[in-house]
């Protein structure tokens, strides 16, 4: 009688599971951003499982995952911060926390959520429990209003790092007491910063600047050093195009000593020694690059490029820097997304609805799911990662 | 018959210039599935910037109240051109004359609804 209770309880508790135990280790999300949905998918055979509703402005959305990877926080446009139970396919809690809000991260102990915000600009911090407000850190440089705030990464130490975009600094926030975090601000890095990353061992952060001809470096094992530009020159001698897409700098693309960055306004990915930090070499690509991405193994980039040449993927050989395969998956390809071991790669092809996994060694397209307008695709093993 | 030609081409140039000068009445408007690419390109492209409803970004928010005070001749060369010093690019190299005032004119109109 007693286990009868217990199940009834179970089932009531968690409607859309099914009787079978589950575990995450091999599921994603994926963001349909026309329609404010999301659809739970998993990688081990690659599928579709749920779709859950109600998610508001999804345009520019992305994902961080708690570290039991049963939750997913989405971040919205419209401020709307989102945490989906992958296991019930529910929505566990849902705010708006701001105007607009372009992305987010969650702290290396995985209890605070951060969200970087245009308006007002800043960054808010979120108990991952329970989504109450916990710190708010309005972006205020002296201006006559806040900035924008873009290229927000946790660190390690409990730290986040951003960028303000209009007021040309990056800060650090400790957040070792959750409630006064302890902010560091380094100013004059250069012109608009307009995203970031953070190398995978949590080390170097860098920004990308749309002002500037360089791109500025943060070494926080060293912050007393402070920011110092990298690449300086590195568009000097080419002809610098209309961006009709920003590019992303989330996927650290790394392959032993090289890191491989997509230029700002030309078509080409650049090639940059981690150690020195100096160029070593610019590959010239198909169109501008958007997203440059490494396999886990490091043997391969692979990247996808601004309006119009959208339809097309290249991937690269690390070591030879040859672009090795080109690849039409159709029109607007806006993200990729490789397995944890990088046997496969699911990338999201907007305008032709529908989502592909490709075989990463004979280029092979394994599947094909369909999918409504689809963007970014999040797998939950970001979640031990550093930086995502 | 050549000056027949040349008289009818004479009038159509003054039809075309009549309408032009009528201002929102463009007078040639995108085909229907020129219009549904350039509805696609607002929304999902301009939208990486903008929002996709438009509620800004890192660009502006081109939603009405936004645009409210801004002259139609002004959207208009900023969408062909370009805004310097911002990341606006110029489109004029992907969308014709007639794609960027027609779209201009949508965002327009959206205005007017409720």
């Amino acid at each position: 009688m007693k286990l009868l209770w217990l199940v009834v309880l179970f089932g009531f508790a968690l409607p859309g599971a099914s009787s079978e135990l589950r575990a995450t280790g091999d599921l994603g999300v994926v963001i349909e951003r026309a329609d404010g949905r999301v659809l739970i998918v998993e990688h081990t055979n690659d599928t579709r499982l749920e779709q859950i509703e109600g998610l508001g402005d999804l345009s520019h959305a992305s994902v961080v995952f708690s570290r039991d990877q049963r939750f997913a926080y989405v971040f919205g446009r419209d401020g709307g911060l989102t945490k989906v139970d992958l296991l019930t396919s529910r929505i566990d809690k849902r705010i708006l926390q701001s105007g607009n809000s372009i992305g987010g991260a969650i702290s290396q102990d995985g209890k605070l959520v951060a969200v970087s915000n245009y308006t007002p600009g800043g960054v808010r911090v979120f108990n991952a429990d329970t989504l109450e407000l916990v710190a708010d850190i309005p972006a205020d440089y002296g201006g006559d209003k806040l900035s924008k705030v873009v290229g927000l990464v946790d660190a390690p130490g409990q730290r986040f790092v951003f960028s303000l975009y209009d007021a040309d600094q990056i800060w650090i926030a400790d957040m070792s007491d959750p409630v006064n975090p302890r902010i560091t601000r380094f100013k004059d890095i250069g012109r608009a910063p307009y995203d970031a990353l953070i190398s995978p061992d949590g080390r170097y952060y860098i920004a990308g600047l749309f002002g500037d001809d360089h791109l500025a470096l943060l070494d926080l094992w060293h912050p007393e050093q402070g920011v110092k530009p990298i690449l300086a020159g590195y568009a000097e001698h080419d002809e610098k195009l209309p961006v009709y897409k920003m590019p992303h700098l989330e996927g650290w693309a790394m392959a032993g000593n090289k890191a491989f960055i997509p230029a700002v306004g030309q078509h080409q990915v650049l090639v940059v020694d981690t150690g020195s930090w100096k160029m070593l070499d610019k590959i010239k690509v198909h169109g501008q690059p958007v997203f440059v991405m490494a396999r886990p193994d490091g043997r391969q980039v692979w990247v996808n490029y601004a309006h119009p040449d959208n339809d097309t993927v290249q991937v690269i050989d690390a070591e030879t820097h040859a672009i090795i395969k080109t690849l039409k998956p159709g029109k607007a390809v806006l993200h990729m997304e490789f397995t944890p071991r990088g046997e496969k790669l699911w990338l999201s092809v907007r305008d032709d609805n529908r989502l592909q996994v490709y075989d990463t060694r004979t280029f092979e397209v394994l599947q094909e799911l369909p999918a409504a307008k689809p963007s970014g695709i999040f797998f939950t093993d970001r979640a031990h990662r550093t930086g995502l | 018959m050549p000056d027949r030609l040349f008289h009818t081409h004479r009038w159509m140039l003054l039809l075309f210039t009549i309408l032009s000068l009528s201002g929102k009445a463009a007078a040639v408007t995108p085909s229907t599935e020129r219009q549904l690419e350039l509805r696609n390109l607002l929304y999902q492209d301009c939208g990486s910037c903008h929002g996709m409803r438009l509620t800004g970004g890192l660009g502006p928010a081109l939603t009405p109240g936004a645009l409210r005070d801004k002259p139609r001749e002004l959207l208009v060369t900023t969408v062909r051109d370009g805004r310097s010093g911002t990341p606006m690019p110029p489109w004029k190299q992907h969308l014709s004359d007639t794609d960027i005032e027609w779209l201009v004119d949508l965002l327009l109109e959206l205005e007017s609804q409720p």
